[in-house]
């Protein structure tokens, strides 16, 4: 790794330098998808490529370097986040759930279920990012009007679909969502 | 076939499931054993001269592997080339260095390239790299580059002038000028349409590895075309084509961004064969606003004639496309054969007399973006419209109207030369402004602003030009390739199919439509077909996808594949059941003998018979699987009517886009569902080229949007619900009746947004503002036209 070098170019910090020049790597302990992990790493390392990186999981993806794209949206304790905003080393002790994480015991959320019914995307790099941050939106607003989920995905772009059936998808999900917690109630 | 189930069925897509729970592997997602990272290093001039790279510290870092510059390419990488070398232009192809050796053109060339064990050691590395560079003046607009005095890009390129490029009838049409200014109108215009950045969301990369051993390369890259990768690749690094392999993971979009083959892939593969490791290299979101191609950024002055009835006679104009610093794959071809022969549009403006010149600058090269060519042309022409309608007091639509091309004139040869396959302009037009409440809102209008804001109506009926294309024709324009498709339609044994195509969707939804296709061709379960593409090794030839070709000549040649696997089986199936084959009947996967039903053998019993082998009838080969290679015999010419309403604060300048209709006419449809789709994404590119978006340099040739939260990529907020409906009229040319839809939205939306806010301005005395639409142009408009007392 490149941390292991006896020299680094200047650029980094201090605070970064441990004995003999190497960067001073620090453990990170994060519980993704239900499984914990614990790694060294460098302080520097931003959150999603942690992810995608060191845990592998690439279905969060990086369409940006400015945190205007949201590809790399995430939940993090249960909050959409944009994973490039972050390092690894803030997330230490956090619950992530990652879109590999979503779909539970093989059946599809309703959100994911809502995108794939109303064609909400079509080359699908955004998407990840946009359902995680869907997921957030209908715990925000479980019945939202149009303009809400337009507003409420204000952070995530799209080139291809236009958002329409993107709107229509959480409309979809919102529904099935609503649906099901009424059927739960009742039988609780 | 009798019954046609799936064509037309609005069926949830095939590739959603891998998307949508986050397995699909996009090339940055790809890992190998002893993968390594790859770091350009790009020149932060516009134009420099290089008197010295030094690579020592960088090659010292730990991690590094290998550090090349332009020099250690020299000789081994031969220059990017341009594939469409349009004919009669006078057109120069400077060399394309993939890595600079002495000269530097653009912010974002290319210089050097480190290789390190991961992507953080060979970002740090590459800012080790201490290039020494003599700075030159730049010059970044295109009128200014071929000006005398200009600063040079290219030995043997004379004022930077890449081609000129003129057709039309230059005496006839300045013969219809004179007539209208006796007893008609002349008006001109400038019209700039501005550059921009296509922003597909997955940015470009490129994963390459040489096995040494068996001299095998193979590229892993998002590409939109990867035979045509696979052919410029062999030309490039001198290795045969045979032992290269390119594939096309899943693409996360591209608008015509991942067409060119850029010297990024080339610098990677030498990195893997110099290395002997596979070595990966991703670009940034900021080093893609640098390194990919940008679209659009003509400037064109041009004149109309028309009689005072609204009838247009002539246009007569020149374009000053600026292609940047190098010639990207298809640049020549985009703002020309593209562009320039799509002038006239859906009317029958019979004299043009026309021009293009390409110019070098040092800028980021330009090619193909969503349209590419064609909305640059349909904004000239629907804006003139617009403006003849203003001058005359006509009504946008009347005008429109009276210059159609009428409906039983198809096929029908424009000025330019090009044949229109069919079309029916009028209905789409009436639907359009049906839906509208057309004459509603011109009330409404006529009744002045509420609250300062001002209602704005604003019409585009468009016709483009898809389906690219015959061969021959577009051989005769210089295009260095076929524009054929091909198809394999294989049936296993148990009668489950693979299909593959030569086209290259990443979005567009084919794996979808292509299996709707064949699960009606050959009455099997959709569920029992699987669409293949993308691979080199896996698939014999093809073009690729761009141009709103893929499902008008890739389904095409898949439907004939079908038919083909079709004829063959209802041969075994003949022998089988002892009949003679005219007698045989197919429906819903069943061949039966025509008058008694009962006597049938299903599409899987034939196949398996076919491979078993046992009992063919004589002269027919065992398996069952056919090729196609279908080439159309003209383009499609798809069209339709948009309408744009807006109001605009004069207060603030704002533009609130208030309604958006589209009708669209693209041939037969195939899924409806992924149509709107199509529809709709291209509509948002389209709009926000006219209020949005637009790339900006300083002019020493630093990209001053060079990031996303510099450049406006618009969000879901800034749109309402567009309402879409379809006519349908098939073409002639491909067995599908089908006619393209990928480009449409982006082609009619930016006129009609456009003269829906000069429409709303004109009270202001307003006749046209330049792209983007912003709230500071527009109110700097309306108020400087109050200071000015109008
Ligand atoms: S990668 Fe674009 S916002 Fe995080
Ligand atoms: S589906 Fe391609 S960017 Fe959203």
């Amino acid at each position: 790794m490149s941390g292991s070098g006896p020299r680094r170019p200047d650029g980094l910090l201090a605070w970064e330098w441990g004995e003999g020049g190497n960067i001073v790597k620090r453990s990170v302990t994060v519980t993704v998808n239900g499984v914990r992990h614990t790694h060294e790493v460098e302080p520097r390392l931003l959150l999603v490529h942690y992810v995608r990186e060191v845990l592998g999981l690439t279905g969060t993806h990086v369409g940006c370097d400015t945190s205007n794209c949201g590809a790399c949206t995430l939940l993090m304790n249960g909050k959409a986040v944009k994973s490039c905003t972050l390092l690894a080393v803030q997330a230490d002790g956090a619950s992530l759930q990652t879109i590999e994480g979503l779909a539970q015991d093989g059946k599809l959320h309703p959100i994911q279920e809502g995108f794939w019914e109303e064609h909400g995307l079509q080359c699908g790099f955004c998407t990840p990012g946009m359902i995680m941050a869907t997921v957030d939106l209908l715990q925000r607003h479980p019945e939202p009007t149009d303009e809400q989920i337009r507003w409420g995905i204000e952070g995530n772009l799209c080139r291809c679909t236009g958002y329409q059936h993107i709107v229509n998808a959480i409309q979809h999900a919102a529904r099935t969502m609503r649906a099901g917690s009424t059927k739960a109630g009742r039988s609780a | 076939m009798a019954v046609s189930k799936l064509f037309g069925a609005s069926i949830k897509r095939r590739e959603d499931p891998r998307l949508i729970t986050g397995r699909a592997t996009y090339t940055d997602d790809l890992r190998f054993p002893g993968l390594t990272f790859a770091q350009i290093v790009r020149s932060p001039h516009a134009h420099a001269r290089i008197r010295r790279v030094d690579v020592d510290a960088a090659r010292r870092h730990p991690g590094v592997v290998a550090v090349f510059t332009g020099k250690d390419l020299q000789g081994v990488i031969n220059p990017i080339p341009t594939a469409w070398l349009i004919p009669n232009a006078e057109l120069k192809t400077p060399p394309h260095p993939a890595l600079a050796v002495d000269t530097v053109r653009y912010a974002g060339d290319g210089v050097a390239v480190v290789v390190a064990e991961d992507r953080f050691a060979a970002r740090d590395a590459a800012a080790l790299v201490r290039v020494d560079y003599e700075p030159l003046p730049a010059v970044v607009d295109q009128q200014k580059a071929m000006a005398p005095g200009a600063p040079q890009l290219h030995a043997d390129v004379p004022n930077n002038l890449a081609f000129k490029w003129i057709i039309g009838n230059s005496e006839a049409t300045a013969a219809a000028f004179k007539e209208a200014e006796r007893d008609g109108i002349v008006l001109a215009q400038r019209f700039v349409n501005q550059r921009l950045i296509p922003n597909a969301m997955e940015p470009r990369a490129v994963v390459a590895q040489y096995n040494s051993g068996s001299g095998d390369l193979s590229v892993w890259y998002t590409t939109q075309n990867p035979h045509i990768a696979r052919f410029v690749m062999s030309l490039v690094t001198g290795l045969p084509e045979h032992k290269i392999r390119i594939v096309a993971p899943e693409v996360g979009g591209g608008f015509g961004s991942k067409i060119p083959f850029y010297a990024d892939e080339a610098i990677i593969a030498f990195c893997a064969r110099a290395t002997d490791r596979p070595v990966k290299w991703t670009e940034a979101r900021q080093e893609n606003y640098l390194a990919t191609i940008h679209g659009r950024d003509h400037i064109t002055d041009l004149e109309v004639a028309a009689r005072r009835d609204g009838t247009i006679t002539a246009l007569r104009g020149r374009t000053w496309a600026n292609l940047g610093a190098y010639l990207s794959t298809a640049a020549p071809g985009i703002p020309t054969i593209l562009h320039g022969l799509m002038l006239t549009g859906c009317y029958t403006i019979p004299n043009i007399d026309y021009g293009v010149y390409g110019v070098f600058t040092n800028t980021t090269p330009v090619d193909a973006y969503r349209g590419a060519g064609r909305p640059e042309a349909t904004y000239l022409i629907e804006r003139i419209v617009d403006l003849v309608a203003a001058k005359l007091t006509l009504d946008p639509a009347e005008v429109r109207r009276k210059n159609f091309i009428p409906s039983g004139r198809f096929p029908y040869t424009i000025a330019a030369g090009l044949a229109y396959d069919s079309g029916n302009y009028g209905p789409a037009l009436d639907r359009a402004l049906e839906m509208t409440g057309y004459q509603r809102l011109r009330e409404e209008q006529k009744r002045g602003p509420r609250n300062g804001k001002h209602l704005g109506i604003g019409l585009s009926t468009y016709v483009e030009i898809c389906g690219l294309g015959p061969s021959p024709v577009v051989g005769s324009t210089g295009f260095q390739g076929g524009l054929w498709e091909s198809a394999i339609v294989r049936l296993h044994p148990t009668a489950k199919a693979t299909v593959f195509t030569g086209t290259s969707p990443h979005g567009q939804g084919e794996e979808t439509t292509f299996a709707q296709i064949v699960a009606d061709e050959l009455g099997l379960p959709i569920d029992d077909i699987e669409v293949v593409h993308g691979d080199t090794a896996a698939v014999p030839m093809g073009w690729g996808t761009y141009g709103s070709r893929t499902t008008v000549v890739g389904g095409a040649a898949i439907a004939l594949a079908a038919r083909r696997v079709r004829e063959k089986a209802a041969k075994i199936a003949a022998h089988l059941l002892e009949a003679s084959v005219q007698d045989i009947v197919f429906d819903q996967g069943r061949f039966s003998v025509r008058g008694s039903p009962d006597r049938a053998k299903t599409i899987q019993e034939v196949t398996l018979q076919a491979y078993l082998a046992w009992n063919l009838p004589a002269g027919v080969e065992p398996a069952l699987e056919e090729s196609a290679f279908f080439d159309p015999t003209n383009f499609t010419f798809p069209f339709g009517a948009h309408v744009a309403v807006v109001e605009v604060d004069a207060g603030t300048g704002q533009v609130e886009l208030k309604r958006y209709i589209a009708v669209d006419d693209c041939g037969r449809v195939i899924n409806p569902l992924i149509v709107d789709g199509q529809v709709h994404g291209g509509v948002v590119q389209g709009i926000a080229q006219a209020l949005y978006e637009g790339a900006a340099y300083g002019p020493d040739g630093q990209l001053l949007t060079g990031t996303m939260a510099d450049y406006a990529v618009p969000k879901a907020h800034m749109f309402p619900m567009f309402e879409t409906a379809r006519t349908e009229t098939p073409s002639p040319h491909n067995p599908l009746g089908v006619k393209g839809v990928g480009e449409t939205g982006t082609i009619a939306s930016t006129p009609a947004v456009v003269n829906a806010v000069v429409d709303a301005l004109r009270p202001y005395g307003i006749t046209h503002l330049d792209m983007p639409l912003t709230p500071e142009r527009i109110w700097t408009a309306i108020h400087g036209k109050k200071r000015l007392g109008r």
